[in-house]
């Protein structure tokens, strides 16, 4: 470049400064790594994460936190759980019990990515994952009232027990179905709503017909 | 035979008319149906066959032709190919639904209702919901009929949900491929006007399978003579949708033929209903007028079940 042979810095001017550039946001987890820390804080840092997902379902508002970080640790916690305590139903013969833990695992699970795939198909802008994380997550009131109808069943199995068990898995169940309605619908299409909440519906009303039937030993 | 060689021959001196008339126009034949402009192909048309427009929409036909041509152009291993047969609005799935229920007579479900754009949606949600219907309500009913027996003990049951979406799965897919390949063969050796793409034909078996989930719901009461009465009226609400679909696509074959197709779709049609009655619903208690038996001193006792 022979036009730049005179160009010189006189030495007075100093000549410093940074050259890194300033990246706009500056996420925690870059500043160090995870590698090193105890054992513990990873652990508490994912069951934070879960329990905060917990209070998300709890008190559904749009919040796009339990969209943004999925995990599928809380939907497999509650579907192990939800399956452990409808085992140990009755049966005259082995064909008219109610559903194994296997049967109750593939319902909830297949269930889910059907109804993924179906959003998706319809013109979902929601990624797989993060509507399994919803779909999982939001079955937790429907394992509250699992939990509610053995203890009532506990102490007794006539008609007020009956119709207390009527009234917590309805409730539940309504309570899953706006809550997860509430995170997925704004990814769909505005003309197709009510053909991807439908499925939704269908598989908490299947979830909660096993609550409903299940009649200790 | 002599007619249909009339017609032939009527055609060939109109197209030789029009050919001496205007020399320059290029001649086209019967089986470019995509690249014939619509007026000229009107032209072509038979006469006399005026009631198979209102069955076929031949008006749209030309057109939905041509759209199905440009729609499903993804590869089959793309995520895009199977987005094109959800490519329905909710108020679409509400009027096939309408369509199904209240079967207008002398109208195809097929060209009035799906106009070459089969979804998958309803087939598939319209066979889960009736599985889960099923089951729920012959659980429900024979609750209901052996409340009252000190020796019942309730049991939920769960074995017939797969016994049910196994039977109602293979009825919604099965019996359209077996309905397709058999069109299909007979459309080699006779030459038939309709044909339909083995979606369309899942289509109308799963969209006719609609109303036997009010229907499954209504099984609950447990009187013999209510149940018979709605699976006839379903019957012949979702047979008439069929047999209103596929006659026009049979018609033109060995009139033997013809019935005995139309004949196994009713029956297969009837033989799913009077299946599911049969096994997922128990036979309600008859109480029987008890026989009078006199007792010791002389009063008369009747027992009742």
């Amino acid at each position: 470049f022979p036009g730049l042979t005179d160009v010189s810095i006189s030495e007075d001017i100093p000549v410093e400064g940074q050259i890194t550039v300033p990246v706009g946001s500056h996420s925690p987890d870059e500043e160090f790594s995870t590698l090193d820390e105890p054992v513990r804080d990873t652990i508490m840092r994912d069951l934070k994460a879960v329990g905060k997902k917990f209070v998300h379902v709890m008190y559904p508002k749009k919040s796009s936190a339990l969209l943004r970080d999925w995990d599928l640790w809380g939907p497999l916690v509650l579907c192990v759980s939800l399956a452990l305590m409808l085992q140990g139903g009755s049966a005259d013969s082995k064909d008219d019990g109610g559903p194994q833990f296997a049967e109750v695992f593939v319902i909830i699970w297949f269930g889910a990515v059907v109804i993924t795939l179906n959003s998706k198909l319809l013109g979902g802008t929601i990624s797989f994952f993060q509507s399994l994380c919803v779909l999982g997550y939001c079955v937790m009131p429907l394992t509250v009232a699992m939990l509610v109808c053995r203890l009532v069943l506990l102490a007794g199995s006539g008609t007020i027990s009956f119709i207390i068990r009527l009234i917590v898995v309805l409730a539940m169940f309504g309570w899953s179905t706006l809550a997860s309605t509430a995170f997925l619908a704004d990814s769909q299409p505005p003309n197709r709503k009510a053909l991807v909440v439908y499925p939704i519906f269908l598989f908490y009303f299947v979830i909660s017909w096993m609550i409903l039937t299940f009649t200790p030993q | 035979i002599a007619h249909l060689a009339m017609y032939l021959f009527a055609e060939f001196d109109d197209a030789a008319n029009l050919l001496a008339a205007n020399p320059d126009a290029t001649t086209v034949s019967i089986d470019e149906t995509v690249e014939i402009p619509k007026n000229q192909h009107s032209r072509l048309q038979e006469p006399g066959r005026e009631e198979d427009d209102e069955l076929l929409g031949t008006d749209d036909s030309d057109k939905t032709e041509l759209l199905a041509g440009q729609k499903k152009s993804a590869p089959f291993w793309t995520f895009d190919y199977y987005q094109t047969f959800f490519d329905v609005d909710t108020y679409q799935v509400l009027d096939r639904i309408k369509g199904s229920v209240f079967p207008v007579p002398g109208k195809n479900f097929v060209r009035l209702y799906i106009r070459s754009n089969p979804d998958l949606y309803g087939p598939f949600w319209i066979c889960a919901t009736l599985v889960f219907t099923i089951a729920v309500s012959g659980n429900l009913s024979n609750f209901f009929i052996h409340l009252g027996k000190p020796t019942y003990h309730y049991v939920p049951e769960f074995r017939k949900v797969s016994i049910a979406a196994t039977t109602i799965y293979a009825y919604a897919w099965l019996v359209p491929l077996a309905l397709w390949g058999f069109l299909m063969w007979r459309n080699s050796k006779v030459m038939n006007i309709v044909s339909y793409s083995f979606l369309e034909i899942v289509c109308v078996y799963g969209y006719s399978l609609f109303i036997y989930i009010p229907t499954a719901i209504l099984w609950i009461i447990p009187q013999e003579v209510v149940r018979w009465v709605l699976m006839i009226f379903s019957l012949c609400l979702s047979g008439s949708v069929l047999v209103m679909t596929f006659w026009p696509a049979v018609r033109d074959d060995n009139r033997r033929v013809a019935l005995v197709t139309v004949g196994t779709i009713v029956l297969l049609h009837a033989l799913l209903s009077v299946g599911c009655l049969a096994y997922f619903f128990d036979a309600p208690e008859v109480d029987v007028p008890a026989p009078i038996i006199p007792a010791q001193n002389g009063t008369v006792i009747t027992k009742s079940q």
